[in-house]
């Protein structure tokens, strides 16, 4: 590069003959090249500007392709995964306590059409109404001809159907994937299981969510894919179920029962063994709830949860342990129970209009004295039974782990006053579920712990606090086996297994208030068995049964739910693995007296 | 000297480059094994979930009574019974068998006399 000199000697010679000064060519050059350098400078950092530029424009050029490219790609699994647990998407199982399926997943195929796509829509409706006759030949051939590009045909099909719809031949017909709950028990603990429907549809998948029951209660456990597909335990036992469902519905039948309910209960763990509801239904195939009459005729209505009944004399025995409790009575205190007895103008009667005389304590329970229960009610008082039924949970839906458990929350009297405190002792004016019932006979054969049902396998026993002495609870037990052996249960006597028990029979109040039927009842029987070392209490209530082999109607539960419980028991108690303990009779002692 | 340490620079550059080409063949041959694997495993999954769905619904308790029902003269199935169990001490064992004996002594007691 040739430099122009700030002064070049021929033009300051120039200038100094002229007489100019000189040095103003200098500033001149100097300016000039000032400005050269500035220029040169300008463009350099246009240019390193312009490159900028360019490179920032790539780089966010590159982001923001990829950007659109991961938005606009189909979601996919990476290939490289460091872990080797994949991740499963798909609801996990129900089992019982011992491991068998009670639900699980079926994969399956759902049916969509294209109708734009199809090559002959009328015929296509035709074949279609041959494999499913449910559907309407009309309405297909209406949608499949109109303006509608897409439109669910079938939420499910079998193997077969899908073949069928295959044979068919129109592209306009498409599978999608489905995942469907299974039930393979089919009727078995409908109940519990509850039911699962389809939530939010796509093609390619769809969500299944629980309706009813466990299913509702653990939704978004059992949809959780952190439980890498663990199933949910329940503490329910698929044999006795069946069992115990089997003898409820046979009893049901011969007693011409509307409805039966039953409920096995471990008294230590408070775990539900089998509890039932007749009648009942497939959960496969769940029915829709009733728009009208009651709902307690569908059914869908659990009996042992949801129904809450005046349970009757079953509630003698909480007066009778709170009187004991309170050191009020021992078992052979003498109450006189003749009448008349009248609280607040309303006289207290005994079944069929008998009259004890004078009971001991014991013999009000065996015998079923709802004025002698009624004395221990007065002796008692309201406010402490009111404080004792409490805690045995008689005033709270019970915590069973299914949604309709909070339905079934207890009728209580608006005004406890000392009518109702007597009342109430002999299980009328307070409306309990037979589970409630259950929870309260487990207190007393646990020796004296309050105990929450439960739906979930225990690892131990779930003792909550103490309610009663283990003294108080061991003279209830000895009540209860009394009245089997000798009182109103006697049929409930099974050999071996030391049953106790309660009868409980309660007028049905008439739905629209009023007073009560005359021939309606609800029959239920509290049992706990092996009386001398309680494990398992037993509800059975059946709704208006009669039993019709004598010359009279007879409608008490000593006739109905009583046999109907011992059956179960002797049915039930081998499959829990209790080994009958024969009772052997002491012989009168031959002593050895000198002759 | 320094054209010697330009060839021995290239000579690397392609010994990298195929050894850098090598290794991705073998990952992305090792992925496509993995996805193999993971779709086998997915897919007998989903057979063991409908075998173990098909196990249950042959197993329902209905099924199983019917079948003790229809078959009761040939098997004789009942429901389990309390007077079904029993004590171990209760079983009649068979009796072990008799020692064989094989030099056998006769004795008689024929004019034996009271002591």
């Amino acid at each position: 590069m040739i430099r122009t000199p700030l002064r070049p000697l021929a033009r300051i010679l120039d200038a100094r003959r002229r007489g100019e000064n000189p040095d103003a060519i200098e500033r001149e050059n100097l300016r000039i090249r000032h400005e050269q350098m500035r220029d040169k400078a300008r463009s350099r950092a246009e240019g390193r500007l312009l490159m900028m530029a360019v490179m920032f424009f790539c780089a966010f050029g590159v982001i923001g392709a990829r950007m659109g490219t991961l938005a606009a790609s189909e979601p996919e699994e990476p290939r490289a995964q460091a872990t080797g647990a994949s991740i499963i998407a798909s609801r996990a199982d129900i089992v019982d306590r011992k491991g068998r399926i009670m639900a699980t997943n079926m994969e399956t195929y759902s049916l969509y059409a294209h109708p734009q796509q199809m090559i002959d829509p009328i015929r296509t409706a035709q074949e279609l109404v041959k494999i499913f006759p449910e559907l309407s030949e009309e309405r297909l051939r209406k949608d499949f001809t109109g303006k509608r590009k897409f439109m669910w045909v079938r939420k499910k099909l079998s193997p077969e159907q899908k073949q069928k719809v295959h044979d068919i031949g129109e592209p306009g017909l498409l599978f999608g994937p489905r995942e469907m709950r299974l039930y393979p028990n089919g009727a078995l603990a409908a109940h519990i299981l509850g039911g699962a429907s389809f939530g939010r549809e796509g093609v390619h998948s769809a969500e299944v969510i629980g309706t009813a029951g466990v299913e509702k209660f653990f939704d978004a456990e059992l949809r959780d894919p952190a439980r890498e597909g663990a199933p949910l335990e329940l503490s329910l036992d698929l044999t006795i179920q069946a069992a115990a469902e089997r003898v409820l519905l046979g009893g049901m039948k011969l007693l011409n029962a509307k409805g039966a309910a039953s409920v096995l209960m471990d008294v230590h763990t408070g775990e539900v063994i089998s509890i039932a509801s007749l009648p009942d239904f497939d959960p496969n195939d769940r029915p829709r709830p009733l728009t009208e009459g009651e709902a307690a005729d569908s059914p869908l209505f659990n009996r042992a949860v949801q129904g809450v009944y005046e349970l009757g004399s079953t509630f003698k025995i909480f007066a009778s342990a709170q009187a004991l409790e309170l050191g009020l009575v021992h078992p052979e205190t003498v109450i006189d129970t003749s009448g008349p007895l009248s609280v607040g103008g309303f006289k207290i009667g005994e079944f069929a209009g008998k009259n004890y005389g004078p009971l001991s304590v014991s013999d009000i329970i065996v015998k079923s004295s709802n004025r002698g229960t009624g004395r221990l009610a007065l002796a008692i008082g309201a406010t402490k039974q009111q404080e004792f039924l409490k805690a045995l949970g008689f005033f709270e839906p019970t915590p069973l782990e299914i949604v309709e458990a909070q339905g079934g929350k207890p009728l209580l009297p608006s005004r406890w006053t000392d009518l109702s405190s007597v009342t109430i002792s002999y299980g009328h004016g307070l409306s309990s579920s037979p589970l409630h019932l259950a929870a309260g006979y487990a207190a007393i054969a646990n020796g004296g712990y309050k105990v929450e049902p439960t739906l979930l396998k225990q690892d131990g026993p779930r003792l909550g606090p103490r309610l009663m002495s283990e003294k108080t609870a061991r003279q209830s037990l000895d009540m209860l086996r009394k009245v089997v052996t000798k009182g109103t249960a006697s049929f409930g006597e099974v050999p071996g297994y030391s049953v106790g028990g309660k009868t409980g029979t309660a007028d049905k109040p008439k739905a629209r208030g009023g007073g009560y039927y005359k021939d309606k009842v609800i029959n239920t029987f509290a049992s706990v068995f092996p009386t001398d070392n309680p494990k398992y209490v037993l509800i059975v209530t059946l709704d208006e049964p009669v039993e019709t082999s004598g010359t009279k109607p007879r409608r008490t539960a000593g006739w109905t739910a009583v046999p109907v419980a011992a059956e179960m028991i002797r049915r039930v108690a081998p499959l829990l693995g209790l080994r009958p303990e024969v009772e052997t009779r002491h012989l009168t002692g031959i002593i050895n007296t000198s002759n | 000297m320094r054209s010697l340490l330009y060839v021995l620079m290239f000579l690397t550059v392609i010994g990298a480059a195929f050894w850098a080409y090598h290794e991705n063949y073998k990952t992305q041959a090792a992925l496509g094994d993995a996805q193999a694997v993971r779709a086998e495993i997915r897919d007998a999954r989903a057979r063991l979930a409908v075998l173990r769905a098909e196990w249950a619904y042959l197993n329902r308790p209905d099924r199983l009574r019917d079948l003790a029902e229809i078959n009761f003269d040939r098997l004789g199935l009942m429901p389990l019974e309390p007077e079904q169990f029993g004590r171990v001490d209760q079983i009649s064992y068979p009796q072990p068998p008799e020692l064989p004996i094989s030099e056998p002594v006769e004795i008689s007691s024929a004019g034996a006399q009271e002591p």
